[in-house]
């Protein structure tokens, strides 16, 4: 990856990236005031939160939602939108005194 | 060899099979799509436009004919030509595209990705005018807008040295120092469609000496994925245009490098510049294209009655070859420098811009440093006093220029010589007052 | 420097002037000579008048203006001789081909020669030839048997030898047409008149 003030001999020609998934190391976590709380118990697993997720930040493990990536979740709530009422498995909560990244 | 005397003038003949080898009778557009079938691109894209028309006409057949294996892309527009050519060359193709006048510039924000990109695409562009008003002849204002898109741009004279240089730019685009686009300028009609003679290579010798191309980088590379063209802000875009620059500074040795291994196999030599009688002259042309050929022959004539005029044609205009130019400017008395377009900054055409701003580096003697290239204060020409430079205006929309108007330019020069006195500096030469 | 020859070509859009230029420069780049050809482009219109030019010599060729003062002059067609271009700037002692069944002496008269006795005036009736060998009124390819006779550019073996070679490659194996067309330069250059 291109190193933050890298001079014009260093950086790749073109402006081409050649290290392919990099906003994976781009944590935007830290952008959140609201956050999403995942209640398993009413989750229905119909997927929905993880197709809308505009930043990819739905994890799932073993075929199943797991929960929420809060290394890159910006707090956008769509998730919470999306999931359907009946279930009501994605509650959005401010995220107040801490701010930054839960791992 | 029988001579044959005739009213109309005198001929060796040399019989049906006197033609030397490789010696044969082709219009520059014939020789442009005989060098491309030669070369054999992966991907050429194009749209027709007079008088470009016959490059794609006779590719399409050859692709047609399965002469060759290339991708041909038919496209909606120039602008469609230009991006299909981009994303062949992304992907990792070999992609060629030609165009003319008015399709150059509906590709215009499209050359500027592809060179900011560094996709080594060559481009033929049969040089014509720009509408308004519509005209489909010679000019130069096409390519000349386009000289600040970081094209590498290569001039003919004739369509021997327009087939030569298309060969020759897949090598320099390519080079891994440039990784520039490459423009190869021919007039328009004067050149694209005028039979003439030339050598040309046989095909395994092209194919031989562009060799084939292995992108260090690819879009369709599933092992090493890449992005082409992402968002580059303030952080990193002045950074790459200074890539740029610097990628076109590289491209003038590569340029002759590639034009000595040319000669090689051609017995041909190109320079960035042909510098024609130019060692004892005191007057001198400099000007593009065909018409360099038109002043040669004056030169020639002007020559034998003992007039000291030379010519000097440069084959690359970007990188343009400043310096040297100025070497080997200096110490005449006066030169004319001819441009077939106006740049309307009313300080002249762009050929004269470049050619003066070279001769003014070259006296203020700062320019030895590494990154300018050769000294200024070493050249072959160094202590010597600058010529009086005059710019002509000529040949707009096709207007012929002839030996008489290429003579009235050599008086012209022997005039301010003998008289000191510049009179106007930007001057139309062949245009109706 | 070699002597260079230039020929001017005048037709109307659609006689072939522009392919007589092309064909007799790649006939005389055939037989060695270094040539050009080229037409004169404008509003490309069926019948309208048009000029195509050659260049010949024994040395490259490097000049690239148009023929201002050719040494030989084709007309294709005779109705273009009442506009005075057909004669402007010819060369002392060059030559007129005019398609036209009217004899020299008096396409001369009509062109208004006849002080110009430097001047060689040659005509053939062009467009009937190639009615009778070719079955079509197009002039061009007996006009370069008639322009070959007078000005002797290529011997005349030669020329056709190569002429074949290049017919059968535009006409990609019609024999008829190239047959038809030999003939037709064949006839010209028998039937061509100087007076």
């Amino acid at each position: 990856m291109v190193r933050e003030g890298a001079g014009w001999r260093d950086i790749p020609r073109g402006g081409l990236i050649l290290s392919p998934g990099n906003a994976a190391r781009y944590v935007t976590g830290d952008w959140r005031t609201f956050r999403p709380t995942w209640h398993p118990e009413r989750c229905i697993q119909c997927f929905l939160c993880w197709v809308y997720c505009p930043d990819a930040a739905i994890e799932v493990k073993d075929g199943k939602v797991a929960g929420v990536d809060y290394k890159h979740c910006k707090g956008c709530g769509i998730c919470a939108t999306e999931c359907p009422d009946k279930a009501h498995a994605l509650t959005m909560e401010r995220d107040e005194g801490e701010r930054g990244v839960e791992v | 060899m029988a001579q044959t005397e005739t009213k109309a003038g005198r001929f060796t003949a040399r019989g049906p099979k006197g033609r030397p080898a490789g010696r044969v009778a082709l219009t520059g557009n014939e020789a442009v799509a005989l060098a491309m079938r030669q070369i054999e691109p992966d991907v050429v894209a194009a749209y027709p436009i007079t008088p470009q028309t016959d490059i794609v006409q006779y590719f399409s057949s050859f692709v047609a004919d399965g002469r060759v294996a290339t991708e041909f892309v038919t496209v909606e527009s120039e602008h469609s030509a230009m991006s299909a050519t981009v994303g062949a060359a992304a992907a990792g193709a070999r992609a060629m595209t030609a165009t003319s006048a008015n399709g150059l510039a509906l590709m215009w924000e499209v050359l500027y990705i592809a060179a900011g990109s560094r996709l080594p695409i060559v481009m033929p562009v049969v040089n014509r005018a720009l509408s308004a008003p519509i005209n489909i002849h010679c000019d130069h204002s096409d390519a000349m807008g386009a000289r600040d898109s970081a094209w590498i741009q290569l001039w003919s004279e004739d369509a021997q040295e327009a087939y030569d240089n298309v060969i020759q730019a897949v090598r320099i685009a390519e080079h891994p120092d440039v990784h520039l686009p490459v423009m190869v300028c021919l007039d328009g009609f004067i050149i694209s469609h005028a039979l003439m003679n030339l050598e040309v290579l046989p095909d395994e010798v092209v194919k031989d000496f562009v060799g084939s191309y292995r992108p260090d980088s690819s879009l369709l590379d599933p092992e090493r994925p890449i992005t082409v063209g992402p968002l580059d802000l303030y952080d990193f875009y002045f950074e790459h245009k200074r890539q740029q620059a610097e990628a076109m500074r590289a491209a003038a040795p590569v340029i002759r490098e590639v034009a000595e291994d040319y000669e090689t196999v051609s017995g041909r030599r190109y320079g960035d510049f042909d510098a024609y009688r130019l060692e004892d002259a005191h007057t001198a042309v400099v000007v593009l294209g065909s018409a360099a050929g038109t002043a040669r022959f004056v030169v020639d004539e002007l020559r034998r009655d003992g007039r000291r005029v030379g010519l000097l044609k440069p084959r690359v205009f970007r990188p343009f070859p400043g310096l040297e130019l100025a070497d080997a400017l200096a110490g005449l008395d006066a030169v004319a420098v001819l441009d077939r377009s106006d740049s309307f900054s009313t300080m002249g055409g762009p050929l004269f811009a470049e050619t003066r701003a070279a001769l003014y580096q070259r006296a203020v003697g700062r320019a030895n440093r590494k990154d300018s290239g050769p000294s200024s204060g070493s050249g072959p020409g160094n202590g010597r006093p600058l010529p009086i430079t005059v710019n002509f205006i000529y040949g707009l929309g096709g207007r012929d220029i002839d030996p008489g108007d290429m003579r009235a330019v050599f008086s012209r020069l022997a005039r301010v010589v003998e008289t000191g006195d510049t009179g106007d500096v930007v001057n139309y030469l062949g245009v109706r007052e | 420097m070699a002597d260079i020859v230039e020929v001017r070509w005048h037709g109307r859009g659609g006689q072939g002037a522009k392919t007589a230029a092309l064909l007799l420069a790649e006939a005389a780049s055939e037989a060695g000579l270094h040539v050009q050809g080229f037409p004169e482009y404008g509003p490309e219109r069926m019948g309208a008048p048009v000029l195509a030019f050659n260049r010949f010599s024994d040395e490259p060729i490097t000049l690239h203006s148009h023929v201002a003062e050719p040494s030989v002059v084709a007309v294709l067609d005779p109705t273009l001789i009442r506009d005075q271009g057909v004669v402007a700037g010819i060369k002392d002692g060059g030559a007129l081909v005019v398609n036209t069944p009217v004899p020299p002496g008096d396409m001369r008269r009509r062109l208004g020669l006849e002080a110009r006795k430097d001047l060689r005036v040659a005509t053939v009736d062009a467009s009937v030839i190639a009615l009778r060998t070719i079955g079509q009124a197009i002039p061009n390819t007996p006009m370069m048997g008639a322009v070959i006779k007078v000005t002797g550019l290529l011997e005349f073996d030669q020329f056709i030898e190569v002429t074949e070679k290049l017919l059968a490659q535009k006409f990609k194996g019609r024999r008829e047409l190239v047959a038809g067309n030999l003939e037709a330069i064949k006839a010209a250059y028998g039937e061509v008149d100087e007076g």
